[in-house]
């Protein structure tokens, strides 16, 4: 049986560590599609955190297409995560250098650069948190 | 949200002599939830607590339970420090319980204790401080009630024996629509047990909401100094030429380019408030 974690110094808010959890179980072949998820009542006395922040994971991996509930049986982890096409990622990098051609010659350096990368993405996070 | 909220206060308040412990409380928690008090000392809370279930009296105002005046034979309460009768045993407190509360779910409590390693033949003075706690959650779990308030449960144990409580907390929510509402000073518990908060300040409601809606409603910007006061600043902290403000700002409003924007937690948010004059 899988067996979620905590970090409660991440500053990521629980139910996304556990939806993140699955999501890289999968994507790293530590979980398949078929296997059964803990019960909402199993993972809240485990971590010993609120059923309801469980329950709001299991909804979202629904959502996502990564978790589905059989009904009597619990919550089933289904198909797999993605894999990018090395193609997309050659395509992405090629525009993230033309995007540091522009930051370059507006004058930041590489860490004026990751600082404004770091902070953009985690206002996209809390963004997507609150949505 | 569904169904009527499980407690509603209007306009409540309650006074000792001439202070004001708790005034102008408006407020609706939702039902199934668990919910966090907090606030300092001589905030108000165990003052909100005992009007919740009926053991004070208001002064102004109302207060109702599932749409019911509050009254301590629906509600499950666990007093601070868990009075038990220390000469009595587990198995005499069980059977003094059934015989007040015709819901009294005897089974229910003797399975969950077994479970426990706690005999039911010992006697409560000889029972250790997190177990004593454990007999005064299971006892008022087992009234079966739709909320259960408990005034700082874990306030006096170690970090091991208030995990164990906690543990006991959620299982109970996880297997029924248990409404929970619990003041503690330990952030942290509560940061991962509670969804919903409730915040007093000097006898008020100075915060109240989904702690995820709310930590999501909050920033911490740093950046360059700036004047002590503006419109949804809650607390800050300068140097010579830095500030750090936490803000209430929704997530969806950028930060200006000059400013860094971290996620608050729940105890920066917490202290913001209870720090505000």
């Amino acid at each position: 049986m899988f067996a979620f974690r905590l970090d409660a110094r991440s500053g990521v808010p629980t139910y996304l560590q556990l939806v993140d959890q699955v999501r890289r179980g999968l994507l790293l072949g530590y979980l398949v599609d078929g296997d059964r998820l803990p019960t909402v009542r199993e993972v809240a006395a485990a971590l010993v955190i609120n059923p309801n922040t469980v329950a709001k994971a299991y909804r979202d991996l629904e959502r996502a297409g990564l978790a589905a509930p059989r009904a009597g049986q619990g919550t089933f982890v289904v198909g797999s995560v993605d894999q990018v096409p090395a193609a997309t990622y050659v395509k992405l990098s090629h525009g993230l250098r033309g995007w540091l051609r522009t930051a370059h010659d507006a004058g930041l350096d590489h860490d004026q650069i990751r600082a404004l990368v770091t902070a953009t993405l985690d206002d996209d996070q809390a963004q997507a948190g609150a949505a | 949200m569904t169904g009527e909220p499980a407690l509603r206060a209007t306009g409540l308040g309650r006074r000792y002599r001439r202070n004001w412990a708790l005034r102008d409380c408006t407020l609706e928690l939702p039902q199934g939830r668990i919910i966090g008090l907090v606030g300092a000392n001589g905030a108000g809370k165990t003052t909100l607590l005992h009007l919740t279930i009926g053991l004070l009296k208001p002064t102004e105002g109302t207060v109702t339970v599932f749409g019911r005046p509050a009254s301590v034979a629906q509600v499950g309460f666990v007093a601070q420090d868990h009075p038990l009768y220390s000469g009595f045993t587990v198995a005499d407190m069980i059977r003094f319980g059934r015989s007040l509360n015709p819901r009294f779910d005897q089974a229910g409590a003797e399975r969950r204790l077994s479970e426990l390693d706690i005999p039911l033949s010992r006697k409560a003075g000889a029972l250790s401080g997190g177990q004593q706690a454990q007999v005064a959650l299971t006892l008022a779990l087992a009234k079966q009630p739709r909320l259960l308030v408990l005034d700082e449960p874990v306030a006096s144990l170690d970090p091991l024996a208030r995990r164990e409580v906690m543990r006991t907390l959620v299982d109970a929510v996880a297997e029924s629509d248990l409404t929970v509402l619990l003041s503690s000073h330990v952030v942290a518990e509560l940061e991962r047990v509670c969804d919903h908060l409730v915040l007093l300040h000097q006898g008020r409601v100075r915060l109240t909401g989904d702690i995820d809606d709310l930590l999501a409603g909050h920033r911490l910007l740093t950046g360059p100094r700036t004047g002590e006061t503006a419109p949804g600043v809650i607390a800050a902290t300068h140097g010579e030429r830095n500030s750090n403000l936490l803000v209430r700002q929704p997530p969806d409003v950028p930060a200006h380019p000059r400013w860094e924007s971290h996620p608050v937690s729940l105890e920066d948010l917490v202290l913001a408030y209870l720090d505000e004059r």
